[in-house]
Formats: C-alpha cells, structure tokens, sequence
C-alpha cells in the first residue's frame, strides 16, 4: 500500500453467524470501543454482543407524534372558531369528536416522518456515499453472505501490528487494510459548473413557462376564460336592439321607487319643495355630488369657468338673477328632466342628492355674490359667540 | 400431501444458500427482459391508454361523459376509488401486522405485496380527484394558506378520507423505501453496470450493513409497523364514513366500519395472491414463494370472506331491528330490487365460493385458488358497486327514483385503472427485488447464531 494513505480501519471476514457473534463478544472484552460489525442482516444477540443497549429512537416518535397531534387539533379549532367561522347546525366550533380522524391520520404522519428521517440523517448520518468501507472487498462480501468485524484507527488501543494479531486470532478467513479514499474536489464556481447551473435555470423556467402558459392553457385547462354565454355589453344579432343587455320594458318602475312625475315638462312646478335641511352632512353631500357631477360643466364656484370651456357647448353661470330667482323646485327639475344640451341626472344622482346639491348651489350663489351685510351679521355672530 | 402443522414450517424450501436465494432475487433484474416480458407490457399498457382516454374525455367534456346522474351520482367513480383502496390494504397488513405477530413467513411476500399497496393507493387516489371533474383544483383540499382566507372543513368524512388516504400512502411508501435501503446497498455491491451503481449508490443513501445502524433499524421498523397498523384499520374505517355518516337508508350503518376493513383486508389478499400465482412461476421463485405461503393467504381470505358474509345477513338482521320501513325496504330492495342480480353475484362470489378453502386439497390447489380469487376480486368490485348504486338509486323520494348505467367511459377507465396498476406491477418486478433480500436471508436455515443469545440480550 502507498504510504502516503491513511489508514482508516483494519477489517475481518467470518462465515458463521457464530463466529461474528464470538468475535464481537471478544473484541468488546478486549476494550475496544471504535468497532463495527457489518452483516447482511440483522444478527441475533449482536447488540448484546457489542455492548449496545436499547435503542432510544421511540422517543423521537413519541415526542413529534404528540406535536403532530397537538398541532393539527388546535389547527382545526382555530381555522374553525378564529379564521373563519363554519357553522354546522349550530353546534360548537370545537367539533372534537369530529376532529378525532384527521387528528389520529396526522400524529401518524409526524411520527412516521419524523423517525425515518431522524434515522437516517441524525442517527444514520447517512446519505454517506464516500465512506472508506465503500467499494471494498470487505463491504461487497458483507453485502452478499459474509460477516464482518472492523476496528477503526481511531480507537485508543489501535496498533496496527496488534489489531492483525487479535483478528487472526479470532478466526478470520481474510484481512484487509481499508484506507481513506484521495479526496475529491469539487470546486464551487468552476465555469463549468456555472455554465452547467445556467443551463439548469434557462431550461426550467423554460420548460415551466411553456408548459403552464402555453402547453397546459388548453381546454378545459384554461381557467374558463372562454365560456358560452352573453355578457350585458357585447354584441349579439339574439336581440332586436342588437346587445347582450335586455332593456327593461316601457313603463317598468323599481320596487318601492315611485317615478318623476314632472318628465318632459318644461315648466317649473311650485309643487316640489326641498325636503331637505342645508346642515352640515347635507351640505357636505351636495358640494361632493356637485363637483362630481355639475362642476366639468358649470365650473367648481357655479360660474361657468370650466375646465371644459371651449371644447363642449358651455354651462352656464348659476350666479345669473334669472337662476337666483328660481325655485328650489326648479333646479331640481332641471337637474332630473335636464334642458338644452344638459342631459338629465335622475339615473346617476338618487332624489335626496339632487336636493343636497341645490342646497350647495344656494350657497355657492350666497358666497359668490356676498354683500357687506352679510359679514357684518357673520362678525356680529362671532362676537357674541366670543362673548358667550 | 401430509403436513405436520405442529412443526415450524421452513420458510424457504430447496436448500438454498443465501448466495442463491441472492441470485434468485436479483436475476430478473440482471436480465434482458424476455419477449414475453414486452408482450405483457405492451397488453396492459394498451388497457392503460385506453383508460389515458376515457380521462382526457372526461377532462374535455365534463363529467357528463359517464353514467352518474341523479339519483345515482357517485356512481363508477367512487366504486372504484372504494375497490382500489380496498386492495391496498393487504400490503400493509401482511408487512406491519403480521411483523408484530412475529409471522416470519410474511418475510417471502412483504416487499410484494407493499408495492401492491403503493401502486393500488395511486390508482385510488385518481378516481376522487376526475370525479370533482375539476381536478386542477384538487389543491384547495390541502389547508394551505390561501389567498381565499378560506380552509377546508374538517369535520366533513370527504376531507378526513383526504388525509386518512395520502397519509396511507406516505407511511407505506417510507415503510416500503426503508426496507430497500439494505436491499439497495446489497444491489449496489454486485452489480457491474457503473449506471445501475450510481443509481442503487443514491438510493441506498450509502448504508453499510454496520449493526450500530441495524439496532435502530429494526427498532424503526417496529415502530413503523405499530404505526401502520392503526392507520391501516383507520384507512378504511375512514372511507366507510364516507358513506356511514350520510343519513341515507343503507349507508347509516354503524357496521361500515369492521365491514368494511374485513373487506378491504379480503380483497386486497385476493389481488396479491392473482398476482403472486404469476409471479413465483415467471420468476422461479416457487422456493421462496411457497405453496405454504398461498396457503397461509387462502385461510386469510376464507376468514375475511366469512367475516364478509356474516356482515351481510347483519345487514338484513339491523334493517329489521331498527324498525324503519326506509331501512327495511332498502334491505329487501338490494337482494331483491332492480340490482338484485349484481347483489347475488357479491353474494356468491364473496361468500360462498371462498368457503372451497375450508378443504386442505383445494386450498393447495393453484388452479382452484386462482378460479377463487379472481371471483373474489369481481364479487368485490360488486359488493362496493352494490352499496353506492342499490342505496342511491331508491331513497326517500318514489318520484326521483332511477337506475344506474355506465357509459362506454366508465369502462374504459375502469379498464384503464387496471392496466395502470399492473403496468407498474410489470416495472417494480424488473427494476426492484420482489422479496426483500435482507429479510429472506435473516430467516433461512442456520441464517442466525445456534444458541439463542439473541432473544434475551445474551
């Protein structure tokens, strides 16, 4: 063997089950303690043979099957009683009987996960597929039908000579030296690596984004983005009027919706009073439904300087005598029956917000054309205001 | 042939060495696959497209491509999803519940049989998910945090068969894969192929046979078969509540759960017997795979038939008892109504030709077994047929009462299911040892020390 190598162990082949059990005894009352015995399956009394005890990996079952079955009990209840309430008949939302099935299935899964994986990567240490014993004589023998026993170099009484003696003595048929395998290296950021990682990414974003934009969108993968039927606003030859939406018949009235009477009446009615008070909310109500709706035609103050002036057939000023001196009730038959170019309101703007803006339109006019008595009557207001 | 009972069956016949019993393993996987090999594959790889088929339909057109429909709306769907489920259960009860028995014979036919489980609880799995007949969304089942703010409601038998059935295959899966580990490394060691060895290297996660492994290993297992025989016993109960939490007349029944274990349990080792008759002969595995063995499953399946049987006349016997003219009519109605003859095919089949293996002759019999088992794999089928379409089809309401018939589609994907399972029945038996090796080996003549140390830790 080349002496630059390092010895990792020294192994012994048997043919017996009786003989490895033997030799496994004697090892362990000569001291040694880095030692291991390879068989093709588990040996009877090998445990006791090497000084094993119980193993303690029901504990690792025990403790993430309880977790398991906590977790997934109080899951349930919090999904149905905090995160979103199912109301079945009644009854209370912690269901527990009825949680008792998928509380057994989970404790099984934790604990049956979490002990094969706790045996192979805690206890096992495995995957391990560069241990020395690996392509050996000895490890393709103990594979097959052979028994084998290997102390390690490590251990404290190990002396190459000596460890021979004793196995020879033991009654092995061969001996064999096994040495660490010349280490292997794997440099991270070799270009071809990288090129290597570059093509794995190019090719699975590829291969992804074809098949779930374009391969698997397909009937009837494709979310039902096609279906036959008519939407309100499309085009269909079904209808005299040639659309999806079907227009209500002439005359149809809205539940508990008694129509305008005044329709296609020019003349105002004396009839319609405001119904309305001008506080606070209402006016508030009327200024936001007035520059919503009045303002890109009649300007933000009533006076007719609009955004819109000059591109479209101008609004008027609402400061005019002529509209001052209108009726309350007016105004608002403009606003619902419209005049001239304006059209009519009534199926954007509901009945108490027309009204509210020909309160806020009664202010505007107050405001617009203000005289100084009325800041006299504001000042005295405020003194005596001060004053109380 | 005289056996003496009182004596320890051998567990594997023909004095053969564990070299052998290796290369008996191994050699299917060794070698070219034969002509004959490829002409089975091709047969039920045609049964699977065909099935492929009726799946793409059903996906295209809808659920409208089969016979379900009021009343009868669970249909073929269900039925086979129930049958296939059934037949999963013989492999984790010949692995887990026999291991804890200490039942070493199991050691011949538990890697079998497990893969039977896999591939069984794969082709149920399929039939719930087309039968939403929206299965893009079958993710929504799983309680994941959703963008819906919405979970899935837990106290509903549909979501508890979710998780009794993917946790089903998830045990046995880890159960079946930690038991190729040693099998792995041992495949790793022989072979010559520098492919096949960087394969079985990664499988076999690099195990070395060291016995401070094989402590916890056996504990693991042991463990894993405690815990896999409650779970296989809930599998079932779970889909019996399926049908036992409904209110409808014929399904309210309290006895659905032990019935439907016992039939799942005679079911499943009806299919793993068809196949083995086949396998051991292909194979050359009649030494290891003995006529002892298939014995030993022929007195299970007389047991669980009977068990069947008697569930049946209970069936009759509570549906008197409870009084309830729905209950009593829908008794009479199964053996006697429109499905009467479907009832008595479940009948015969599951009852009443089992009891042949009462006789020791017939019970060693290949021919008669197989005549048996194959009735018993139909009757099955039937029993779960019978329970879906004879309660639906006549429940409270005369003026919606039906009948059930299957389209062509429902054939085909039932065929289909078939062919699915025996396809990778046909590619577990050329790619992975069908006994385990490591197990085999510990329980042949002389294969452990000869002064019993072992038992008390000596």
């Amino acid at each position: 063997m080349a002496s630059g190598k390092k010895l990792h162990s020294i192994t012994a082949l048997f043919k017996s089950p009786d003989e490895i059990i033997n030799a496994a005894k004697k090892t362990t009352s000569a001291g040694y303690k880095k030692f291991d015995v390879n068989t093709p399956y588990p040996v009877h009394g090998m445990d006791g043979a090497m000084g094993l005890g119980q193993s303690k990996i029901g504990f690792v079952t025990l403790f993430f099957g309880l977790t398991g079955a906590a977790f997934i009990f109080l899951f349930m209840w919090w999904s149905f009683a905090a995160s979103y309430n199912i109301v079945v008949g009644g009854k209370p939302f912690l269901a527990a009987p009825a949680f008792i099935p998928i509380t057994f299935e989970t404790t099984v899964l934790f604990a049956a996960i979490s002990t094969v994986v706790g045996m192979i990567a805690v206890y096992f240490k495995l995957p391990d597929n560069s241990h020395p014993l690996h392509d050996t004589e000895y490890m393709k023998a103990v594979s097959g039908d052979k028994f084998g026993l290997v102390i390690e170099a490590e251990d404290s009484q190990f002396d190459k000579v000596k460890v021979s003696e004793f196995l020879n003595g033991l009654g092995a048929y061969k001996i064999e030296e096994v040495y660490y395998p010349e280490k292997e290296e794997f440099r991270m950021f070799s270009p071809k690596f990288l090129l290597f990682l570059g093509i794995v990414v190019i090719a699975t974003c590829g291969t992804t984004y074809v098949t779930l934009n374009k391969a698997m969108y397909v009937t009837p993968f494709d979310w039902m983005d096609y279906q036959d039927k008519l939407v309100a606003q499309e085009k269909s030859n079904i209808w005299a009027n040639d659309e999806g939406m079907r227009p209500p018949v002439e005359g149809t009235v809205a539940r508990s919706d008694m129509p305008y009477p005044y329709m296609g009446q020019t003349t105002p009615t004396n009839v319609l009073v405001n119904p309305t008070f001008p506080n606070k909310e209402i006016l508030a109500l009327g200024k936001k439904k007035f520059l919503t709706f009045c303002s890109p035609c009649h300007g933000n103050l009533g006076d007719g300087n609009s955004r819109l002036n000059g591109q479209f057939p101008n609004g008027p000023t609402l400061h005019s005598d002529k509209i001052i001196n209108y009726s309350d009730g007016m105004i608002y038959h403009i606003m619902t029956n419209g005049q001239n170019a304006m059209p009519s309101y009534a199926r954007q703007v509901t009945r108490k917000e027309r009204w509210a803006i020909v309160d806020y339109i009664r202010v505007l006019q107050r405001a617009q054309n203000a005289k100084e008595s009325d800041l006299q009557a504001v000042n005295k207001e405020s003194v005596s205001n001060v004053q109380n | 042939m005289s056996l003496d009972y009182s004596k320890e069956i051998p567990l594997v016949q023909g004095d053969l060495t564990m070299e052998d019993l290796d290369n008996a393993i191994v050699k299917p996987l060794d070698s070219k696959p034969s002509n004959k090999y490829f002409i089975a594959l091709a047969f039920t790889s045609g049964l699977l497209l065909l099935g492929v088929l009726g799946v793409s339909l059903t996906f295209y057109f809808g659920i409208g491509e089969w016979g379900n429909n009021q009343p009868v709306a669970w249909g073929w769907g269900i039925t086979n999803f129930v049958f296939w489920v059934g037949i999963a259960h013989a492999g984790t009860l010949i692995s887990a519940i026999l291991y804890l028995l200490r039942q070493k014979w199991r050691t011949a036919i538990a890697r079998f049989s497990e893969a039977m489980t896999i591939f069984a609880v794969i082709c149920a799995g399929i039939f719930p998910i087309i039968h939403t007949g929206r299965p893009w969304l079958a993710g929504y089942l799983i309680p994941y945090p959703n963008s819906h703010s919405l979970w899935p409601n837990f106290v509903s038998p549909l979501v508890w068969d979710v998780f009794a059935v993917s946790t089903y295959f998830t045990v046995s899966l880890l159960f079946w894969y930690v038991g190729l580990i040693p099998d792995f490394a041992t495949l790793r060691d022989r072979t010559v192929s520098k492919v096949k060895k960087t394969i079985y290297s990664l499988f076999s996660l690099g195990w070395r046979h060291s016995n401070r492994h094989w402590r916890h290993y056996e504990k693991v297992y042991m463990i894993l078969a405690g815990l896999a025989t409650p779970l296989v016993l809930s599998v079932h109960t779970v889909v019996s509540f399926d049908f036992a939490v409904a209110v409808l007349p014929g399904w309210h029944s309290t006895i659905f759960p032990p019935y439907f274990v016992a039939g799942a349990i005679f079911s499943g080792f009806a299919m793993v017997v068809t196949a083995l008759v086949f396998m051991r002969k292909v194979f050359d595995l009649e030494n290891v795979i003995t006529m002892d063995h298939l014995e030993r499953m022929n007195k299970i399946i007389l047991l669980t038939g009977s068990m069947v049987g008697y569930a049946y006349l209970m069936e009759f016997f509570i549906s008197w008892y409870s009084g309830v003219p729905t209950e009593q009519y829908v008794a009479i109605n199964r053996a006697f109504g429109p499905y009467a003859w479907g009832y008595w095919i479940m009948v015969s089949c599951n009852s009443l030709f089992p009891q042949l293996f009462w006789i020791k002759k017939f019970r060693r019999s290949i021919p008669v077994m197989f005549f048996v088992v194959i009735l018993v794999n139909v009757g099955m089928w039937f029993e779960r047929f019978i329970i879906i379409a004879s309660s639906l089809h006549r429940d409270f309401l005369p003026s919606s009462w039906g009948y059930f018939s299957p389209t062509w589609v429902d054939f085909s994907i039932l065929i289909g299911s078939f062919g699915l399972f025996f396809t990778l029945v046909l590619l577990f038996t050329k790619t992975l040892p069908v006994v385990a090796m490591s197990e085999i080996k510990g329980v042949v003549e002389g294969a452990q020390p000869s002064h019993h140390g072992g038992d008390h830790n000596g």
